[in-house]
């Protein structure tokens, strides 16, 4: 019996770890602030906003996202795929310096924070061949 | 005995606190060619608004409504919920099945499309490329999401370029 019970009760116990108060959500910033910006930011060659804004709308159609929301003056697109589970992603572009602008991703897929490098890797791979141009690491 | 349950209760803990995003979710796939192909249709004269605006007079003919657009960009979406059952199908599945079969049926759904008008390059403000992208959700009678999918039947782009191509002309004629 005990041999059944024990591992519930741990199962159970560590569960609980994964408890918190739901509302610091709002609030939470990963575990390094300076690190997720570099994964989720590169730098490009261009400082053409609009061109750049049709190509990260064009990317993200390929991908098979929808788009929920665009906005040329503020820089922002705001999409969501669909497929079998929920993936959503804001991509900003702002100038970064006198020839180059920077884009920013950031995802959510279900209901959690995408923090892992490899997803956004794989994102700014797909848009720089739309873009005919190399994505450059921010520091 | 013993080991499978320390086994599940590592699954549970893992399945617990975190579950990965796909590998292949944010990377181009083979068939990305060909399916911006399928969602895409070119078209030559008159202005992007002209067009974004032909655009939005088959989405409304259609019974979506405007959700958001930026011209600038020639970005527009709109959505739709529509039943995606009919009462009396749910209700033949309940006699034949029981009640709780049918509830968790396919009640109603969330139909969004999203518009994009792009220049042809080196042809800009000639000729414009229109891509539509459809996706679902789909929820049964307890209120669950019981599905989130894109839509790709191309009879369904087929159809949405007709009543485009129909549009394009009235607007260019201003009827």
């Amino acid at each position: 019996m005990n041999k059944i019970l024990l591992p519930l009760f741990a199962a159970a116990t560590l569960l609980v770890g994964c408890v918190h108060n739901s509302t610091e959500s709002a609030l939470e910033v990963g575990s390094n602030q300076v690190e997720l910006r570099q994964i989720q930011s590169r730098a490009f060659d261009t400082t053409d906003k609009s061109k750049t804004m049709r190509t990260v709308i064009s990317t993200l159609q390929d991908l098979g996202f929808v788009i929920d929301k665009a906005d040329l003056e503020l820089g922002t697109v705001t999409a969501t795929k669909l497929d079998g589970y929920a993936l959503r992603m804001s991509v900003s572009v702002r100038p970064r310096n006198a020839k180059q602008l920077v884009i920013r991703a950031n995802a959510q897929y279900q209901e959690q924070a995408v923090t892992d490098p490899a997803p956004y890797q794989a994102f700014f791979t797909s848009l720089s061949k739309g873009m005919f141009l190399a994505a450059q690491n921010v520091d | 005995m013993r080991k499978l349950l320390w086994t599940a209760l590592a699954a549970v803990v893992l399945a617990g606190c975190q579950g990965g995003i796909p590998d292949e979710a944010l990377a181009l796939q083979p068939d990305s060619l060909e399916r911006r192909q399928l969602e895409s249709r070119r078209f030559a004269g008159g202005k992007e608004a002209d067009i974004l605006a032909a655009c939005s007079g088959v989405v409304q003919d259609m019974g979506f409504t405007i959700d958001e657009s930026e011209t600038k960009l020639g970005v527009m979406v709109a959505s739709k919920n529509r039943e995606a059952s009919s009462a009396g199908s749910r209700f033949a599945v309940a006699l034949l099945v029981g009640g709780n079969a049918a509830n968790s049926m396919d009640k109603s759904q969330k139909i969004r499309i999203c518009i994009v008008v792009k220049p042809v390059p080196g042809k800009e403000g000639q000729e414009w490329v229109v891509r539509s992208t459809f996706q679902r959700m789909v929820w049964n009678s307890y209120g669950q999401l019981n599905r989130l999918e894109g839509l790709s039947d191309p009879e369904l782009h087929k159809q949405f370029f007709e009543k485009l191509s129909k549009s394009v002309f009235l607007e260019a004629q201003k009827i």
